[in-house]
C-alpha cells in the first residue's frame, strides 16, 4: 500500500517537474540557451493566476488567463533579450538571463506586485472528485494536476506533430540554420515555442500555488532548478526525454526520501543523481553526441 | 559616511577582486563556465570558522588551511570537467553548489542553518586585526598577490596552454597539451584562491551562514567577471569593484538595486558583451585604438 502511494504521490510531483521543464527543454532544443529566468516566468503565471481567481473565484478562467499572460511575457522575454544575442558566444545569452532572473525576481518581491509574503489559492481541486482505491488515494487537487498536465501535454504533442508550424519548430530545433535555408519563418517559430513552453511553466505555476495553497515571489528558483537537472538527464532539448527524466527524478526522490528518510534534503538529492549521472552519461539518459 | 563605513566597502571590494580573479582563472584562461564559485568561497570560510571554533588554531594556520583544503577539493570536484562540457557542466557546476549549501545547512558539525558565529579576529605579529585599515591591508595584500599570480599564468607556457584548451579542446590534445591536467589544475587553483578569499571573508565578519554562499553569490561573482571582462586581469577587478560599489552608490533607491543589477547585466550583455573593459569593447578600443589584442579577441565560444 505505501508503495502504490509514493508511486502516485511521485506522478502527481512529475506532473509539475514536467510542465516546467517542458518549456526549458523547448527553448535549450530552439536557442540553445539556458532559459534561466524561466523561473520568473512560473513565479509571475501563479501571481497571475491568483490575482484573477481573488476577482472572479473560477478556477478555469484563471488558469487560462495565466497561461496566455505567461506566454505573452515569455515572448517579451524573447523579443527583448535573445531575439538579439543569437549569433553571439553562448555564454552571452547566458549572462542576460541571469540578468534578467535577478531582475524579475527582486521586481515581484516589490509591495506593488506580490510583495515578500505568501498569499493563498484556495481554488482546492476546482470540483474534482477524490479518487480511493484499496491500494492508494489521490486527493483531488492531485487529480486536478495529472489532468490539466495530460491535456496540454497531449494538444503540445498534436501541435508539435500535427500542424505545418509545428514541423517547422521540430525543424528548427534540429538545426535552426537550415530550417531557415528552406524557408521556415524562424521568428515565428521562436515566438511559438516561448509562448508555448512559458504558458506550460504558467500552468505549473498556478498548479503548484493550488496544490501547496501558497503562492510567493521566490516560489519558482528551486523549479526551475529542478527542471534543469530534468533537462540534463533527458538531454537537452529532447521533450520525450523530460517527460521520462521529470516521473524519473519524482520516484527516485520521493522514494529515497521514503526509504532512508531527510539525510540531505530532497534537493540536494536530485544535484547529486544529476552530478553522478552526468560523470557516466555527460549528454544526458537520452542525449546524444 | 564614517571612516569605518567606508572601509568595510573598501574590504570587501579588495575580497571580491580576488574571488573574481580566481573565477577568471576558470572562465577566462581556461574556458571553463562556473556557475559554482561560491561554493568554493564557503568552503573556505567553513574551513577557516571550524579551525578557529572548534580548534582554536591561529589565523595563519586556519588561513593556510582553508587555501589548501579548498584547492584539494577543487581538484576533486573539478573532475566533472573531465567527462563533461559546456552547457552541461555549467549545469554540473551549479548543482555542486547546491549541493556544498545544503551539507553545511544540514550537518551539524558545521553548525546548521544557524551557521558559526565568533570567529576570532586574526591576530598576526601579534597584531589584532579587527576591521579598519589593517584588515583592509591585509586583503589588499591578498588581492595583489592573486593579480601577481593571475599575471604570472597568463605569461607562462601554463597561460599559453588554458588558452589553446579556451580555443578548441581537440586541437590541444593534437599538439600535446593535455586538457585534462590544465583544466583540473585551473580548478584546483581557482579554487584555492577563492578558499583564501573564504578565510579572509569569515574573520572579517566573525561569522559564517551557509546562505552566504548560496548559488545567488555565484551568481554574483561571475557577474563581475562578465560585466568587467573576462579573459583580461584588468575586467575582474573593474567588474568588483563596480559591481560592488553601485548598489552602495544607489542607495538612495536602494530597494531596487537588485533589479538595477539585474537591468546592467541584460543591457551589458545586449550593447557590451565583451564587457566594460574587455578585449573589443568600446570602451577599451578607444583607450587603446592601436591594441593589437583587439586582432585576437578571446571568445569564450561554447559550441
Amino acid at each position: 500500500m505505501d508503495f502504490a502511494q509514493n508511486l502516485s504521490n511521485a506522478i502527481i510531483l512529475g506532473c509539475t517537474y514536467l510542465l516546467m521543464a517542458a518549456g526549458l527543454t523547448m527553448v535549450y532544443g530552439v536557442l540553445k540557451v539556458l532559459h534561466i529566468a524561466h523561473a520568473s516566468v512560473y513565479t509571475i503565471g501563479a501571481f497571475v493566476g491568483v490575482l484573477v481567481y481573488s476577482w472572479v473565484g473560477n478556477f478555469w478562467l484563471s488558469l487560462l488567463i495565466a497561461m496566455i499572460f505567461s506566454g505573452v511575457f515569455g515572448i517579451l522575454i524573447y523579443r527583448f533579450s535573445y531575439y538579439y544575442l543569437l549569433d553571439v558566444p553562448r555564454t552571452v545569452p547566458l549572462i542576460a538571463s541571469i540578468g534578467l532572473f535577478v531582475m524579475l525576481t527582486d521586481l515581484l518581491q516589490k509591495p506593488f506586485l506580490m510583495g515578500p509574503y505568501q498569499r493563498a489559492f484556495p481554488a482546492g481541486g476546482a470540483g474534482l472528485p477524490r479518487i480511493d482505491t484499496p491500494w492508494f488515494s489521490i486527493t483531488s487537487k492531485q487529480l486536478l494536476i495529472f489532468s490539466v498536465t495530460i491535456v496540454l501535454m497531449v494538444l503540445v504533442y498534436l501541435l508539435l506533430t500535427r500542424t505545418r508550424i509545428g514541423l517547422g519548430w521540430q525543424a528548427a530545433s534540429l538545426d535552426r540554420e537550415m530550417a531557415a535555408a528552406v524557408g521556415i519563418n524562424l521568428n515565428r517559430i521562436i515566438a511559438l515555442n516561448f509562448f508555448i513552453g512559458s504558458a506550460l511553466a504558467g500552468a505549473a505555476g498556478v498548479l503548484v500555488g493550488i496544490y501547496n495553497n501558497s503562492v510567493f515571489a521566490t516560489m519558482g528558483d528551486l523549479p526551475s532548478y529542478k527542471a534543469f537537472i530534468i533537462i540534463v538527464l533527458g538531454g537537452m532539448g529532447s521533450l520525450p526525454g523530460a517527460i521520462l527524466a521529470s516521473l524519473l527524478l519524482a520516484i527516485v526522490e520521493n522514494f529515497l526520501v521514503a526509504s532512508i528518510g531527510y539525510v540531505l534534503p530532497r534537493d540536494s538529492i536530485a544535484f547529486l543523481v544529476l552530478i553522478l549521472m552526468l560523470m557516466f552519461r555527460p549528454h544526458g539518459l537520452l542525449g546524444q553526441e | 559616511m564614517s571612516t569605518g563605513y567606508l572601509l568595510t566597502i573598501f574590504t570587501f571590494i579588495a575580497i571580491y577582486i580576488s574571488l573574481a580573479l580566481s573565477l577568471n582563472i576558470l572562465v577566462g584562461f581556461a574556458g571553463q563556465i562556473s556557475l559554482g564559485q561560491a561554493a568554493f568561497f564557503g568552503i573556505g570560510a567553513y574551513t577557516s570558522a571550524v579551525l578557529a571554533i572548534r580548534y582554536s588554531l591561529p589565523f595563519t594556520i586556519d588561513f593556510i588551511s582553508a587555501i589548501l583544503i579548498t584547492g584539494f577539493v577543487g581538484l576533486f570536484l573539478g573532475l566533472p570537467s573531465l567527462r563533461v562540457r559546456h552547457d552541461f557542466l555549467v549545469l554540473a557546476t551549479m548543482g555542486i553548489n547546491f549541493v556544498v549549501i545544503s551539507v553545511f545547512k544540514y550537518v551539524d558539525f558545521f553548525g546548521g542553518a544557524m551557521g558559526l558565529v565568533n570567529i576570532p579576529a586574526p591576530v598576526l605579529f601579534g597584531i589584532s586585526f579587527r576591521g579598519g585599515v589593517p584588515y583592509f591591508i591585509l586583503s589588499s595584500i591578498y588581492a595583489l598577490l592573486t593579480l601577481g599570480l593571475c599575471w604570472y599564468i597568463s605569461k607562462t607556457w601554463s597561460g599559453l596552454a588554458f588558452q589553446t584548451i579556451r580555443s578548441d579542446e581537440d586541437a590541444a590534445a593534437s599538439v600535446g597539451v593535455s586538457s585534462a591536467r590544465y583544466k583540473i589544475y585551473a580548478f584546483g587553483i581557482s579554487a584555492a584562491i577563492a578558499g583564501g578569499a573564504g578565510s579572509l571573508y569569515a574573520h572579517f565578519i566573525g561569522s559564517v551562514f551557509p546562505d552566504t554562499f548560496a548559488f545567488v553569490e555565484s551568481i554574483a561573482i561571475l557577474s563581475m567577471v562578465i560585466f568587467g571582462g573576462v579573459g583580461t586581469l584588468r575586467g575582474p577587478i573593474i567588474g568588483a569593484i563596480i559591481l560592488r560599489l553601485t548598489p552602495e552608490l544607489l542607495r538612495f533607491i536602494s530597494d531596487y538595486r537588485f533589479t538595477l543589477y539585474g537591468a546592467l547585466l541584460v543591457l551589458m550583455m545586449l550593447f557590451q558583451p565583451m564587457g566594460i573593459l574587455g578585449n573589443g569593447s568600446w570602451l577599451w578600443q578607444k583607450l587603446h585604438p592601436n591594441n593589437r589584442d583587439v586582432a585576437n579577441t578571446p571568445q569564450m565560444e561554447v559550441k
